[in-house]
């Protein structure tokens, strides 16, 4: 069948400035550009190009520009480029539409909608260059009180504390499988969580045993497929987190194609080469909070409670009812995942349709949980989205106790978000379980890169705060009396909890 | 109640411990079972009485022996014991099981097995929905879950591997098992079914058994003949019917890319 659909991007190539070095044609995993020996020349197939910037970055005469094809159908607002295309495409294949990364619809970033509040004159701001300023967080259930006791003139704390998880800043790296993304991705994220002193998740694809030895800055996600779940991978981790939903794709399970499960994912996933890694949308033993509660208790008793074991969630309508019913199965930290949460592949209607803001769910959790008195018995940590400093700032003023990056951490490694993660061609050798390709993620710089971002980020918290007054993360949590919204209506600020700038 | 962690001197003779779990909480009992795993062979435990993830997380070489009906999650994570429940077992039996062995003297519940990619579960009687769910095999683990009497929908549902073979034991005058959608989204692995199937899923085919599947189903027959003294003669393996999936990859189509 001939296909109707044009190219989305236009390869433009400077001659003048093209020296023939092939960088681009060997750079390109979309086959898009090849050499012509007849004419002596670099040509493009468009329609291949996704727009990932590789070949732009690695040309070492920055002869290639890309830009988007101009040449558009009459859209319309209601009928636009995107949905005449979608509509030819199912058309040509009857298949469901597959994308990668977050929801890219213009739904509200309520973010960009709340500021922030800092000190003058009164309550006077506080210099992070000079002072210290706090952003050390524990994470799990915190007691009712605290019972001292003084023995031979020593203070002796005689509560006993649940298992904490401590990080040196309130950013997480998101879970993202091996498998979705690359054994070099996994190594960066491990060492960069351990040299800065916080965690990254395993996502539901196990975890190689290379990792193990970073374990202490590593949760471990137990997901419906449950691969790669053995005694040895629950033990390895600093906490175990019960995958329940996922922002991008809310109510529906995974599949891993079988072309990406590669000898090496076969031996984290523990199935066979080539096999679809299906995961179920639920998990076949959990109907209710009951079997939830069932399920966080196995994985306790597996793990003779030492670590924490949490819950995730994609945030939904109900999420601050099904939340208060979390904690009570016994989570001991919470993860909400918004509608702009991100994933290596899903059907673009639900990633595009499905779920809520997480700055709505985050706060309806929040309230919801200090109405019932129970929040001190769970932390919050958020995901989807999350763009920057100033995002974590406002999550935490809201009441999460912290923040899990996902596509942030991947932008830093190189990632332009040109969505074809699902492809498993990933030019930047991020989204692909291809060895080759796999090669262009240099573990050691990548871990830096992700280092840095920490860095700066955790700098830009710290000044933040200190601008408010404010020396602790602590103090920060909850505290919304330092957000107010702009454009927001009545009952946005009633949801969030906050007040209208000016008042 | 504080959990002891030593067994009582006087309950252990011969390497064999002995433990009354009546009104004991799990997670003392647990607690008891797990601490001791490593310094006696077996452990007999009367009054057993709803007690959950009895044998869950435990490795070890151990033999247990329940006496009365344990909880969900028996044997969960588990990775090598061997357990014989005499008496009935509830949902949940060897949930994500690594390795090792579950026998029961009586019937179990739902999810038996789910995602379990090795060991051994053998069922007397009926168990219930969603027998055998995501099993999975890999490299050298190949799990086998025998269910002797019937079973309810979703049989194998998301099957990825192993063998499940139920033998309809409990079924009278060859009456046709009611549980629909069998290996609905099965992608690996083979059932064995003894008699006749109401309705199967649309990703698997019922073929008739072959040579190489009498090799692979009469040692596993005897097996459960010999736990729970059956003649092996009475169970002839022409009645069987073997379902597989017609793709490891059943949703390969589903997408547009």
């Amino acid at each position: 069948m001939k296909s109707y659909i044009e190219p989305e991007f236009i390869v433009e190539r400077d001659d003048q400035k093209c020296i023939r070095c092939k960088v681009c044609i060997n750079q390109c995993t979309y086959d898009t550009h090849y050499y012509d020996p007849e004419d002596d020349v670099i040509r493009s197939r468009d329609e291949n190009c996704v727009n990932c910037h590789r070949c732009v970055v690695f040309c070492p005469t920055k002869a290639i520009t890309i830009k988007r094809n101009t040449t558009r159908y009459t859209e319309n607002w209601h009928w636009t480029q995107e949905v005449i295309t979608a509509i030819k495409k199912q058309a040509e294949s009857g298949g469901v539409i597959l994308t990668g990364m977050g929801c890219d619809k213009p739904h509200y970033t309520y973010w960009d909608k709340i500021l922030l509040n800092a000190s003058q004159v009164t309550n006077p701001s506080i210099d992070p260059l000079r002072e210290p300023m706090e952003l050390r967080t524990f994470l799990g259930p915190k007691p009712d009180k605290l019972e001292l006791e003084l023995e031979n003139g020593d203070v002796v704390l005689k509560t006993k504390l649940s298992p904490q998880l401590c990080v040196e800043t309130p950013i997480l790296f998101a879970a993202m499988s091996y498998g979705a993304v690359s054994f070099n991705v996994h190594l960066a994220l491990a060492r960069a969580a351990a040299q800065f002193g916080t965690l990254m998740n395993t996502g539901e694809g196990g975890l190689d045993k290379r990792l193990y030895k970073y374990g202490d800055h590593i949760i471990v996600q137990v997901a419906s497929g449950r691969f790669g779940v053995s005694l040895d991978y629950l033990n390895v981790g600093a906490a175990i987190e019960i995958k329940i939903g996922q922002g991008a794709k809310p109510g529906i399970g995974g599949h891993l194609p079988g072309e990406k499960v590669t000898v090496e994912i076969s031996r984290t996933r523990m199935i066979p080469v080539g096999t679809d890694a299906l995961s179920p949308a639920p998990h076949h033993d959990i109907y209710s909070i009951e079997d939830l509660h069932q399920l966080i208790y196995a994985l306790k008793e597996a793990t003779d409670y030492i670590k924490p074991v949490g819950v995730k969630i994609a945030a939904v309508h109900n999420s601050a009812a099904i939340a208060s019913g979390m904690v009570r199965a016994g989570a001991d930290f919470i993860v909400l995942d918004g509608v702009r949460g991100s994933t290596g592949a899903a059907p673009k209607v639900i990633r595009d349709n499905v779920g809520i803001p997480i700055e709505l769910a985050l706060a309806s959790v929040d309230q919801r949980l200090r109405e019932e008195g129970i929040r001190n018995k769970t932390s919050i940590i958020v995901s989807g989205g999350i763009r920057g400093s100033a995002d974590i700032v406002k999550a935490i003023a809201l009441g999460a106790d912290a923040v899990y990056i996902g596509t942030a951490a991947l932008v830093a490694i190189g990632c332009t978000l040109c969505q074809k993660c699902y492809t498993g061609k990933c030019p930047w050798g991020i989204a692909t379980t291809d060895p080759w390709i796999s090669k262009r993620v240099n573990p050691d710089i990548a871990a830096r890169r992700l280092v840095n971002l920490l860095q700066a980020w955790s700098l830009e918290i710290k000044e933040m705060m200190g601008g408010m007054g404010i020396n602790s993360i602590e103090s920060l949590r909850g505290n919304r009396s330092q957000l107010r919204g702009v454009g927001l209506t009545d009952t946005e600020l009633k949801i969030l909890g906050i007040k209208m700038a000016g008042e | 109640m504080k959990p002891s962690k030593r067994l009582e001197q006087d309950s252990i003779r011969d390497d064999v411990a002995i433990i009354n779990a009546e009104g004991m909480h799990y997670r003392d009992l647990n607690f008891l079972i797990k601490s001791n795993s490593n310094s006696v062979r077996r452990i007999d435990i009367y009054n057993v009485d709803g007690q959950r993830y009895i044998g869950t997380g435990l490795k070890s070489n151990i033999e247990l022996h329940l006496y009365g009906t344990p909880g969900n999650d028996l044997a969960a994570f588990m990775d090598g014991p061997t357990i014989y429940v005499h008496g009935d077992a509830q949902d949940g039996v060897g949930n994500t099981m690594n390795n090792g062995k579950v026998v029961v003297y009586g019937r179990a519940g739902d999810i038996v097995g789910y995602s379990m990619r090795g060991g051994k579960i053998f069922i007397r009687d009926d168990a219930g929905y969603r027998v055998g769910i995501h099993m999975k095999e890999y490299g050298n683990q190949k799990p086998i879950l025998v269910i002797g009497g019937t079973v309810q929908d979703f049989l194998g549902e998301y099957m990825a591997g192993g063998i499940l073979v139920v033998l309809g034991l409990t079924l009278k005058d060859r009456e046709t098992c009611k549980a629909k959608f069998v290996g609905t989204g099965m992608h690996g692995g083979i059932i064995y079914f003894r008699g006749q199937l109401s309705h199967t899923g649309k990703e698997v085919k019922v073929t008739e058994i072959e040579k190489d599947d009498v090799a692979v189903l009469r040692p596993i027959i005897e097996e459960f003949c010999n736990h729970f003294n059956l003649d092996v003669d009475t169970i002839p393996l022409k009645e069987f019917k073997k379902l597989i999936p017609h793709s490891t990859r059943p949703y390969g189509k589903l997408y547009a890319y």
